[in-house]
């Protein structure tokens, strides 16, 4: 296999956001917004054949539905209505992967409203399913806009997703441990297992220094110990995004549409 | 027996400060015929229970809501409901905001006549800050885990659109998902369903679509013949959202007296006239049905 010389940066963020879903097996795989989305038709395509993917509505599906296709003709595997979506989640057979507006160095997230809560600035989705999701089941995120306003200094406005604040959990509280898959940015790959949850880089994308990561996030990073650059597309890669996304929405989601490599 | 009713009389049998919950997802099957005519109504101070969609930005808009219980309220390809977001900037409602988990267990607890369920789904998170009377229990067994105790919410009224429904209260309800309707119509003491279509007898002119009637009749109160009164939302298999006046509903919440201007042009005069206001019966029969 060869790795591609022309690509986006939107391209190699989808093929870095598919590893999240690598040796999970047989789990409820959901992408959230387009690019998580292909990438995880892009893992049970290549890597993950066990992942169980929807149609984005009410149905399992085998084949992963391509992006905003509306003549697709949907061949139902199964069936998950909205009910069983929260079987899944509560049974911890899932791995989402999710937008959140705010991160903060605990990993926990926030897409409920910025400010006080109680007359917030900015009154956003509210906590949909991420608390019962951080409790239950492993969860990624993408996040577009890798900068301070997302990797936050202080604690998220509204912790809507649970992270490893020792400090939300009373000691009388027994708990399974949070599972905090990758995150994946326009700057990089990171996780939060680095000595005591520290956030560590585990990837760099092609052009972008430790340095400029660091200045654009509010919370001490760490270079994981094989931190490398992450992996261009393969030909083969590229050729299956395209399948998925025909009407090339994946080129709206990060700002510019930037090339996989930073010019020089 | 017969159900039938117009959506005046249901809106006559609900009453200032009531707790009412509205079956549908988002922009997907609300009961919007009668939350128009709670909108033309003069009842106040309702608490709304919902996954919500346009129904709540309204009822917040025309100032009718003093609380809301939500997990979210979006309007899906417009991610945030513009009225909610006003009236929650302003600070203007009380607020219950629940993962949407909770409220199904919440939902379930009261049909099942239970004063709370036992979940993790919560804890560790802000919605056991800004849900103070949220309280946890010790289970009883060797494990003896804290749990989050979610407490019933029971309903005054429950209300639903449906695609069908008899005189007697048999209901209907096609498409992919059933959501939690099942849920809000056990959790109330009072259901009013719209439907797309009244039969008299379902059991006899639609006795093979029997999987999809989602609560049995003895929960329901009332029928409302409703033909397209899920618009400006989705009503599975008929049509989908309005996604352009959708837009148009938005655009109002950021005009000065928009609201009052939406409300006018829409909805102030009469059921009646509405489709015929919003484009016709055939614009609104056409609307597609979104794919993901």
């Amino acid at each position: 296999m060869i790795n591609a010389n022309d690509f986006s940066l939107a391209e190699l963020v989808i093929v870095a956001a598919a590893e999240a879903w690598r040796g999970d097996g047989e789990v409820l795989a959901t992408g959230i917004g387009p690019l998580p989305r292909i990438a995880a038709g892009l893992a049970k395509l290549t890597f993950a054949p066990g992942l169980v993917l929807t149609d984005g509505e009410a149905y399992t599906v085998e084949e992963p539905i391509p992006l905003g296709s509306r003549d697709h003709q949907i061949k139902p595997s199964g069936w998950m209505p909205y009910s069983r979506v929260f079987d899944s989640v509560w049974s911890g057979k899932r791995h989402a992967m999710v937008t959140p507006v705010q991160v903060d160095r605990f990993g926990q997230a926030n897409i409920s409203a910025l400010g006080d809560f109680k007359r917030p600035k900015v009154q956003m989705l509210g906590v949909r399913g991420f608390p019962g999701n951080s409790v239950c089941h492993k969860n990624s995120m993408f996040l577009p806009n890798h900068g301070k306003r997302t990797f936050t200094e202080a604690e998220v406005d509204v912790v809507a997703s649970v992270g490893h604040n020792p400090a939300r959990w009373p000691l009388s509280a027994k708990r399974k441990p949070v599972d905090l898959g990758i995150v994946v940015t326009n700057l990089c790959v990171l996780d939060f297992n680095g000595p005591n949850h520290a956030a560590q880089v585990l990837s760099l994308h092609p052009g972008v220094s430790f340095e400029e990561v660091q200045a654009e996030t509010g919370f001490p990073l760490l270079r994981a110990k094989r931190m490398r650059v992450s992996v261009a597309p393969t030909e083969e890669q590229l050729a299956i995004i395209r399948r998925l996304d025909p009407s090339e929405i994946r080129a709206n989601v990060i700002k510019g549409n930037p090339p996989g490599r930073k010019a020089a | 027996m017969n159900k039938e009713m117009d959506a005046k009389s249901v809106v006559a049998q609900l009453r200032d400060g009531m707790t009412i919950g509205v079956g549908g997802w988002g922009p997907r099957r609300k009961p919007m015929a009668l939350i128009r005519e709670i909108l033309r109504s003069d009842l106040k101070d309702l608490t709304i229970a919902a996954y919500g969609g346009p129904e709540v930005g309204m009822l917040c808009a025309a100032g009718k809501v003093r609380k809301l219980i939500y997990g979210f309220v979006s309007l899906d390809a417009i991610p945030i409901e513009p009225y909610f977001r006003k009236a929650r900037e302003a600070g203007s409602i009380e607020v219950n905001e629940l993962d949407e988990g909770l409220l199904l267990l919440g939902l379930q607890a009261a049909g099942h006549q239970l004063p709370f369920l036992p979940t993790r789904v919560g804890l560790g998170s802000d919605v056991m800050t800004y849900n103070p009377y949220l309280k946890t229990v010790r289970s009883p067994y060797e494990d003896g885990e804290e749990l989050l105790a979610m407490k019933a919410i029971r309903l005054d009224a429950a209300l639903i659109h449906v695609s069908r429904s008899d005189r007697l209260g048999n209901t209907q309800t096609d498409g992919p998902d059933p959501y939690f309707d099942p849920l809000f119509a056990r959790a109330a003491d009072k259901v009013f369903v719209t439907a797309e279509e009244l039969v008299d007898r379902i059991d006899i002119s639609h006795p093979h679509l029997a999987k999809n009637n989602l609560f049995e009749r003895y929960l329901v109160t009332g029928v409302v013949s409703a033909p397209l009164g899920a618009h400006p939302t989705t009503s599975h298999d008929g049509y989908g959202w309005d996604m352009a006046h959708l837009k148009v509903y938005s655009a109002s919440a950021s005009e000065e007296s928009g609201w009052k201007r939406y409300f006018d042009e829409f909805i102030a005069g009469g059921e009646e006239g509405y489709l015929d206001r919003v484009g016709g019966r055939a614009h609104v029969r056409a609307l597609p049905i979104p794919a993901f």
